[in-house]
């Protein structure tokens, strides 16, 4: 067994490294996508999936795919992206939002919402209805961005498939949904449309993390399941921007599992749910 | 048997009946072992995050469920989030992420072992315990390209034999062992023990 076995060396897997590396720099100067500060260990797992789908001998094969054909790259674009959603994803968390964020926004008399990484869009359509049930959507603006054009296209329509609103129901209940989930959409077809209505105060944007700047004075910034694909120096970057985007009091939502402990800015927030990652900016600054 | 770099981490995967395999395994190491372990087990993914208060009951060895971007230590078991990917970084930090699940799971185990293996190279021990699917073959054989120590449950004797069979049908399975025995073996790899 050992001996047909094929040894792996570590100059091999150097060299595959500097092809990553070479790969994101095409990515970046051809089409202005910036993979270069994502955690390296997940790029590298969705790259070699691509890869191995694509049938193509080798990395470098593949950048010289990706620089030449675009339709390629939008596939890779979606690995790299990682869009993975549903709607009321941890139902506790909203639950948590309920109770703890929506006596705050009560107090305001304009609400500013910037989701940042919004993919597909379900879950800027559970926070609308999550607000509209609370009284709030009216005098609230939902700033929806991501770096990725055409998820933000299917965010915008609003349009999912039958099988998944069951699981999605099931998660509205948890997180503490007022009425039912299908007061909120209309079966169409084999798929469900959202309701026309929620859209009325949701503006769409493309947005990338990586290079682009701050965004208006909000008072809620939802990220979550967004950094955890950056490296440490990236995230830092990016809390910077949320900190320099947020009001004084505003609220940062974050995935369950991401942490302000190495943003270099953790003085500046106190928790409000540390196990929902819900924190608040503090409001004053001495 | 060539001279072989020691071991600087322990990758474990397991799923159906892995729980209580799990604890065997981990009862067995010291809590100053001085290298680090990493835990994929396959939960639903309804489960709350209960399984390192489970095993830390259990063992010595301290056992968390880190976040992103936690850096790895030695003495500790890194036991992957149930709905995320869990993956070593080669800045010696742990890296999580969602995307699609491999062999219907996430955490997958050979996600896991692909980045352990990338990282710690000849230095990686694989364990790969009961289980009802085929997660973690792939990653058994290539850690065991890279030079790694690779360990299949004896399926003989496991709970559900599919997984460290479907490992063992690689042909990179290097020790075959029931589960009583892999905490003391690993930790002889681990103190340089083996003869």
């Amino acid at each position: 067994m050992a001996e047909k076995l094929q040894h792996i060396s570590d100059e091999q897997e150097t060299i595959e490294d500097i092809e990553i590396r070479l790969l994101l720099e095409a990515i970046y100067h051809m089409y202005g996508y910036d993979f270069r500060s994502y955690s390296k260990a997940s790029i590298r797992r969705r790259i070699a999936h691509r890869l191995d789908l694509s049938g193509l001998p080798s990395i470098m094969a593949m950048t010289d795919k990706v620089l030449r054909d675009r339709a390629f790259f939008v596939t890779l674009l979606n690995d790299l992206t990682v869009n993975v959603t549903e709607m009321y994803r941890d139902p506790p968390f909203y639950k948590r939002f309920r109770e703890e964020v929506v006596p705050i926004l009560k107090t305001f008399p304009f609400i500013k919402v910037w989701h940042a990484g919004c993919s597909t869009g379900e879950e800027i359509y559970s926070m609308a209805i999550l607000l509209e049930e609370e009284g709030l959507y009216d005098r609230t603006q939902i700033y929806a961005t991501d770096i990725d054009k055409n998820v933000l296209a299917v965010a915008k329509k609003g349009i999912y498939s039958i099988a998944a609103i069951r699981q999605y129901g099931d998660n509205y209940q948890r997180a503490g949904g007022r009425a039912s989930l299908s007061d909120y959409y209309t079966c169409k077809y084999d798929g469900v449309i959202i309701d026309q209505r929620l859209k009325r105060n949701i503006v769409f944007a493309d947005h990338d993390l990586a290079t682009d700047q701050v965004f208006g004075e909000m008072n809620v910034i939802v990220c979550r399941n967004v950094l955890i694909y950056f490296d440490r120096d990236l995230q830092k970057r990016v809390f910077r921007l949320f900190a320099d985007s947020l009001d004084l009091g505003g609220v940062l939502c974050l995935g369950t599992k991401e942490s302000l402990q190495f943003s270099g800015l953790e003085s500046e927030f106190e928790p409000i749910d540390s196990g929902m990652k819900i924190f608040r900016r503090k409001q004053v600054s001495l | 048997m060539h001279h072989r770099q020691r071991i600087q981490a322990v990758v474990l995967g397991a799923s159906w009946g892995g729980i209580e395999a799990s604890i065997k395994v981990l009862e067995r190491l010291p809590a100053n072992l001085p290298v680090p372990v990493f835990l994929a087990q396959h939960l639903r993914v309804s489960t709350e995050n209960r399984l390192p208060k489970v095993l830390g009951q259990k063992v010595e060895i301290d056992v968390v469920s880190p976040e992103d971007k936690t850096d790895i230590c030695p003495s500790r078991v890194f036991v992957a989030p149930p709905g995320y990917h869990m993956l070593v970084e080669d800045n010696a930090q742990v890296g999580l992420a969602m995307y699609w699940p491999v062999h219907y799971s996430r955490p997958s185990i050979d996600e896991l072992f692909f980045s352990a293996g990338h990282v710690y190279g000849e230095g990686t021990l694989a364990v790969l315990l009961t289980g009802a699917n085929e997660d973690g073959a792939a990653g058994i054989e290539y850690i065991a390209r890279r030079g790694g120590v690779t360990v299949a449950q004896n399926p003989q004797t496991a709970e559900a034999p599919v997984m460290p069979q479907s490992a063992i049908d690689t042909g990179c399975v290097q020790h075959v062992l029931d589960v009583e025995r892999i905490g003391d073996f690993i930790v002889e790899q681990v103190f340089g023990l083996t003869q």
